[in-house]
């Protein structure tokens, strides 16, 4: 693994050097893990994420210098949002809005608030923030994200997915350790899905991007929790039997060990 | 102690689920009631995902009602005859109420169809069991040798075709009425993720005059078929089905529903009919409030089908 990882730096490094003109910074991070296993234990784990800056720039000087922004995106889900409203004295459901292949985590690390980081313009293109991030719904026929105009249904989105810990912004979730390295926790949820979860890091100086690198890692299960759910999905029939067989044997057992007479 | 969940995704404390199957199992094993109506709200208020309750819990009741089967089968309390015709019927009404389900889905009004279900079904059989125990309990206070009559035979399904005697319950009836209260059964059952004990007991006794006794063991009979069937519904079509939540739920429910089991049979039955009716009513009164109260979020996620439209 760490072998594998210094080769991919090494072939990084000597891809980026001789193409990169003089001065201009590269970024060079490294996940503390790749593979995140869910066993019967799991409430949730923590990565690292360590990242340096090659080449920095040294007219670029003070704490505030550089930016790092990172975005963690999990597997593509399909939602609806409902919005309740009182008919006839009753709260019922009135309109729906659809997201189409949102992130099922979103998760965005940053040194500062992203409005301090860059200006408008740059966060919207970069998509930098929850709040410039594309989250699309389908709007009557066509799919479309109209932004963070005032959208109910996107803030609902980002609230109620906040409350489970899949969406959050932390101003702060990145530090730098020493001018030229810095260090991002991402935190997962017990109830984050398995899938791929994509890492974006960028690097931000004066109001713009300066570099960009893409990480991964996957979260799976093992072990018993693999099997059942393989089970689940290869064998349902199997699987349905075996949870049929399993009420009744349970039913009858209590029967058998709380029997009076 | 907490344990992850593979099909439902997420953590949870195994002693928090435990006591939850324990006590649902209790109430099932006192009024012979397979308790979906109160473990599935339990599951989606701890943050299961509804499909998973909905399918889990089915097979959760299914070991419950089994290990009450069991019990009132020693005690020849069944009447399976009875059973059977009202199964028939049940599983015309379970097809029926799957379409339903679907098709109420489709146009994101199952919530409001399921709380108001809710209300009007177990709101009415609530205050109908309440009223009629409580004035059983009073006359009983008032005339003690009165209990021991047995309750006229229906006279109201007399000029029905296809009569039939069932004699465990002792009573002679026309197969219309009891395939029609399976239909129903069936139908409700599907429609609202429930077993329906709470609904055919009190149809038995009050439409069938079936001995309380027979009653009980012949409804859990009922619950057990309905809920494998459930089972291995969800898990061959949703692949819903978690057996890690579903085991800790059954031990639970079957420790506790032999407990309830022993603590009905020392009961009257008007007893047992009114506190089933007040919380039948309870229930339906939580689903009320929620309904008119205006609630603290106004908006819900579920997840969709890619492509459906809302």
């Amino acid at each position: 693994m760490i072998t594998r990882l210094g080769q991919v730096l090494l072939v990084i490094l000597a891809l980026a050097a001789p193409a990169a003109p003089a001065g201009a910074e590269q970024l060079v991070t490294s996940l503390s893990s790749h593979r995140v296993a869910i066993a019967s234990n799991f409430t949730g784990d923590e990565l690292a994420l360590f990242g340096t800056i090659v080449n920095p720039d040294p007219r670029r000087t003070g704490p505030t210098a550089y930016d790092i922004v990172v975005t963690v995106r999990g597997p593509k889900r399909t939602l609806v949002a409902r919005r309740k409203e009182v008919v006839l004295g009753l709260w019922v459901n009135t309109g729906s809005r659809q997201f189409v292949e949102i992130p099922a985590y979103l998760v965005v690390l940053a040194t500062r608030k992203p409005a301090d980081i860059a200006p408008e313009a740059v966060l919207r293109r970069q998509q930098i923030g929850l709040d410039h991030i594309l989250l699309p719904q389908r709007l009557v026929a066509d799919i479309g994200d109209i932004g963070n105009i005032a959208d109910e249904y996107r803030a609902a989105l980002i609230r109620l997915k906040a409350k489970g810990g899949l969406y959050s912004e932390d101003p702060t979730g990145v530090t730098f350790l020493t001018p030229g390295l810095f260090r991002a926790r991402i935190t997962i949820p017990a109830s984050a899905p398995v899938g791929t979860y994509e890492v974006e890091t960028q690097l931000l100086a004066a109001g713009q991007v300066l570099a960009r690198e893409v990480s991964a890692f996957e979260l799976f299960k093992v072990g018993f929790e693999a099997q059942v759910e393989r089970a689940a999905t290869e064998h349902p029939v199997l699987y349905g039997i075996a949870a049929v067989v399993l009420a009744l044997f349970t039913g009858w057992g209590a029967s058998v060990v709380f029997r009076k007479d | 102690m907490p344990i992850y969940l593979p099909i439902a995704e997420l953590s949870v404390q195994v002693f928090l689920i435990f006591g939850m199957g324990l006590a649902v199992g209790f109430i099932s094993g006192l009024f012979g009631i397979g308790g979906g109506f109160l473990m599935t709200p339990l599951l989606i208020f701890s943050g299961v995902p509804p499909a998973v309750a909905v399918a889990t819990v089915s097979s959760h009741m299914a070991a419950s009602s089994f290990s009450g089967v069991l019990s009132y089968w020693r005690k020849k309390a069944i009447d399976i005859e009875l059973g059977m015709v009202l199964l028939a019927g049940g599983l015309v009404g379970t097809a029926a109420g799957v379409g339903a389900f679907a098709l109420l889905r489709q146009a994101g009004q199952l919530d409001l169809m399921i709380a108001v279900s809710y209300v009007l079904l177990l709101g009415f059989t609530g205050s109908l069991m309440v009223i009629e125990s409580a004035r059983a309990l009073l006359s009983t206070h008032v005339a003690t040798a009165a209990t021991a009559r047995r309750p006229e035979p229906p006279k109201r399904f007399d000029r029905l075709p296809f009569r039939r005697r069932f004699e465990q319950s002792r009573i002679e009836v026309s197969m219309v009425p009891v395939v029609g209260i399976g239909v129903f059964i069936g139908f409700i059952g599907a429609l609202m993720g429930v077993g329906g004990g709470f609904l055919l007991v009190p149809l038995l006794i009050y439409l069938l005059r079936v001995p309380t006794g027979v009653v009980v063991g012949t409804s859990l009979f009922l619950t057990l078929v309905t809920m494998l069937a459930a089972t291995l519904l969800h898990a061959v079509t949703n692949r819903s089905v978690d057996v890690v939540l579903a085991l800790i739920l059954m031990v639970g429910g079957v420790i506790g529903a032999q407990f309830g089991a022993r603590a009905g049979f020392g009961m009257k039955s008007e007893q047992l009919r009114l506190l089933l009716g007040l919380l039948v009513l309870g229930v339906g009164l939580r689903f009320l409030y929620d309904l008119v109260i205006k609630p603290e979020e106004l908006f819900a996620l579920e997840p969709s089908f890619a492509g459906a439209r809302p």
